[in-house]
């Protein structure tokens, strides 16, 4: 398990203890990944989140056609897989996560300890720091400091 | 599903001592139909009682016991019971401690019969 912030860990470790997930990525509304678990190349993980925030655009403009105030998640089952996609707000702005679980749990399961995960993100979340000025000579060090916080090198 | 689910659950929480009844997805753990007290969320009770219902599943029948019929989960305060309605569902009860287990299990097996 990678996260960028560290606050986020706590609650994402108990989440993937309790729901057994196989794979789990948070990210912002705009795809902008924060943690992730169970992917081993960074390109899938970029993949992954702009996919994932994609759909979560999609459903929530299809919910906004359909005069629906939006959907808390989408589940897609297969047969040796499942999806779980939800959107929740945090102190941070609207977040999404996606777990992807095997037979060895159950949806119910991932989105019973998955609403406990976004309970304890809300309050772990701790009070926003000024965002400090990110300058071109420091782009290129604080973007490789995220991309080692994410996949560990 | 072959009668009205809410009305077989009904039976079961008339029963004494019955805090709630639910009909559950057995792969899923998700609540179908439920006739719960005020305020007690089913919700998680469901995904923990089928996660456990199918483990032991598989505990009984690793051990060729085939499958349970009766699930009686003893707490401090009450006792969580599950009867499985065919392989795709799960009749789930909340009990309080002083509960009638005896009758809870007759009409959760009527359930099940009913709903399967």
């Amino acid at each position: 398990m990678r996260a960028i912030e560290p606050w986020v860990e706590g609650p994402l470790l108990t989440f993937l203890d309790e729901s057994a997930a196989r794979i789990t990525l948070l990210m912002t509304a705009s795809g902008q990944v924060v943690a992730q678990h169970g992917f081993l190349r960074s390109l899938d993980v970029m993949a992954a989140a702009a996919l994932g925030a994609g759909i979560m655009a999609s459903t929530e403009a299809l919910a906004r056609l359909m005069s629906s105030t939006g959907f808390d998640a989408l589940v897609q089952q297969g047969s040796r897989q499942g999806m779980f996609l939800a959107g929740f707000d945090t102190p941070r702005g609207r977040w999404v996560g996606l777990v992807v679980y095997g037979p060895e749990t159950s949806v119910g399961i991932v989105q019973l300890f998955f609403e406990r995960m976004v309970t304890a993100l809300v309050s772990a979340t701790p009070e926003r720091q000024p965002p400090s000025t990110v300058l071109a000579d420091n782009f290129e060090h604080e973007l490789n400091a995220s991309l080692r916080a994410l996949f560990g090198r | 599903m072959s009668d009205d689910p809410r009305e077989a659950l009904e039976r079961v929480a008339r029963v004494r001592g019955i805090r709630g009844a639910m009909l559950v997805s057995a792969a899923d753990g998700l609540v179908l139909a439920d006739v719960l007290i005020e305020g007690l969320d089913g919700r998680p009770v469901a995904a923990l009682a089928a996660s456990l219902a199918s483990r032991l599943q598989r505990a009984t029948g690793g051990a060729g016991l085939r499958s349970p019929v009766f699930l009686q989960l003893r707490a401090e305060r009450g006792a969580l019971l599950a009867v499985p309605a065919g392989v795709e569902l799960l009749v789930v009860a909340i009990a309080d401690s002083d509960a009638n287990v005896g009758l809870a299990r007759i009409e959760m097996r009527d359930a099940a019969e009913r709903l399967a």
